[in-house]
């Protein structure tokens, strides 16, 4: 086992945090790990922009131009990137809009849904423009491994940073490969 | 001593009755070969493929492929097991299989097939082809984004109800569960919540309208066991099914 600290950058594109939480569900064991791994950009630190790093930690697929920039950082800074999740693999939930359009899911967000007051459609420039699909992580780049479930266990997590401190593939037991 | 004929599968001899496919004959013997439209009570239907075996040096579905004496038979193979990850993968990118929102989840034998292959992603990139539902019944919803095809719900119909109310329609990616009546919608059809077609789908396709989510995650079908310990299964069938 190697004595240099691992650096982890995590980060939620098209997501909603529960791969996050499901990491630091790894509870206890989160102790003895933090001397062996040390955070980049994440949510958990607060820092902004990935630097170079050992695991990218990608929840989420893509929905809109940012996730894409974001997506090619970490792809640029991460020597193993991971697709943590069902929506980083497959679109997940959010991908479930595929079959309409953009326009569509907007007018019943903000024009036509239950309870909108002063409806109008968000224009504001700094706004990233939808993607006409939501689209997993794989369509834009290349993955090196893949944690499923809605979250992945953490148990997963664990053998995954495990694996790669121990310079060796993830080998995810059958109870840590679930799909919800 | 039995003087039944046999077939060697994977180095074990299998006893069959004249008339059996591969699949039936293993499938008696207790020996598992991964499918999803061989249901030991209906007609082959031969079009998942995950039942893919090598026969000397020709691969084959066992489920089409009659047993004959002697045969030598591969399933348990590392190019076979390949080739089954990557007909599972297929049929999750031609689908909308979103999993976290699925009733059948941990009871889906597409699923349990995929965790027991060791599937961690597509592979391929997702077709999310638009499919319409069907709530017309008032008692079964049809939810075709998780249809696989394997046209259990059309021969159920055909050979135990004798309905004959379930087909496929279309072409090629266009192909869809169907039904036989006027208006094309399963409520103008005779189908029953207690027919044999309401209870065959290997997926989460063809769904009773209430009474889902009856388990908690840990406590389902595949939660624990591998689909090849313990077979095919619904969590509806009383563990017989496909025995």
């Amino acid at each position: 086992m190697t004595t240099k600290k691992v650096r982890v950058a995590t980060c939620s594109l098209a997501g909603c945090f529960g791969c996050h939480m499901s990491f630091l569900d790894m509870d206890e064991a989160l102790i003895p790990l933090l001397d062996h791994i040390e955070f980049d950009r994440s949510p958990l630190t607060d820092i902004k922009t990935a630097t170079r790093c050992d695991i990218g930690l990608i929840e989420g697929g893509l929905c809109n131009e940012e996730n894409k920039e974001v997506l090619h950082q970490f792809r640029e800074q991460c020597t193993y990137l991971v697709a943590v999740g069902a929506c980083a693999i497959n679109g997940g939930v959010p991908a479930m809009r595929n079959h309409l359009s953009v326009q569509a899911c907007l007018e019943e967000s903000y024009l036509d849904g239950l309870g909108v007051v002063d409806a109008q459609i968000p224009n504001d420039p700094e706004l990233p423009a939808l993607l006409p699909k939501v689209l997993p992580l794989q369509a834009e780049v290349a993955i090196d491994f893949f944690l499923p479930g809605c979250p992945p266990p953490a148990a997963a997590f664990l053998e995954l940073v495990q694996a790669v401190l121990e310079q060796r593939a993830p080998n995810l037991d059958y109870a840590s490969r679930r799909f919800d | 001593m039995s003087d039944q004929p046999q077939f060697q599968l994977d180095g074990q001899p299998i006893p069959f009755q004249p008339g059996d496919t591969i699949m039936q004959a293993a499938h008696r013997a207790g020996v598992y070969i991964p499918h999803l439209c061989f249901h030991p009570q209906f007609r082959p239907h031969g079009s998942c493929r995950l039942c893919v075996v090598n026969m000397q040096g020709k691969t084959v579905s066992a489920c089409t492929q009659p047993a004959s004496i002697d045969l030598e038979v591969h399933s348990e193979t590392t190019e076979l097991r390949q080739s089954r990850l990557r007909l599972i993968q297929l049929l999750f990118a031609e689908g909308n299989h979103f999993c976290p929102s699925c009733e059948t989840s941990g009871n889906c034998q597409l699923q349990a097939l995929a965790y027991d292959l060791g599937m961690t992603h597509y592979h391929y990139d997702p077709f999310y082809p638009t499919r319409i539902p069907d709530g017309s019944h008032p008692e079964l919803f049809i939810d075709r984004d998780r249809c696989i095809q394997c046209d259990l719900c059309g021969r159920a119909s055909e050979q135990a109800d004798h309905k004959a109310i379930y087909l496929l329609a279309g072409r090629g990616q266009h192909t869809h569960v169907a039904f036989r009546s006027d208006d094309g919608e399963l409520g103008s059809t005779q189908a029953q919540a207690e027919d044999r077609a309401s209870h065959v789908c290997p997926v989460g396709c063809i769904l009773p309208k209430s009474g889902n989510y009856p388990d908690i995650a840990g406590a389902r079908l595949y939660d624990q066991i591998p689909i090849h310990a313990q077979g095919n299964h619904r969590r509806d069938d009383g563990g017989t099914h496909d025995d």
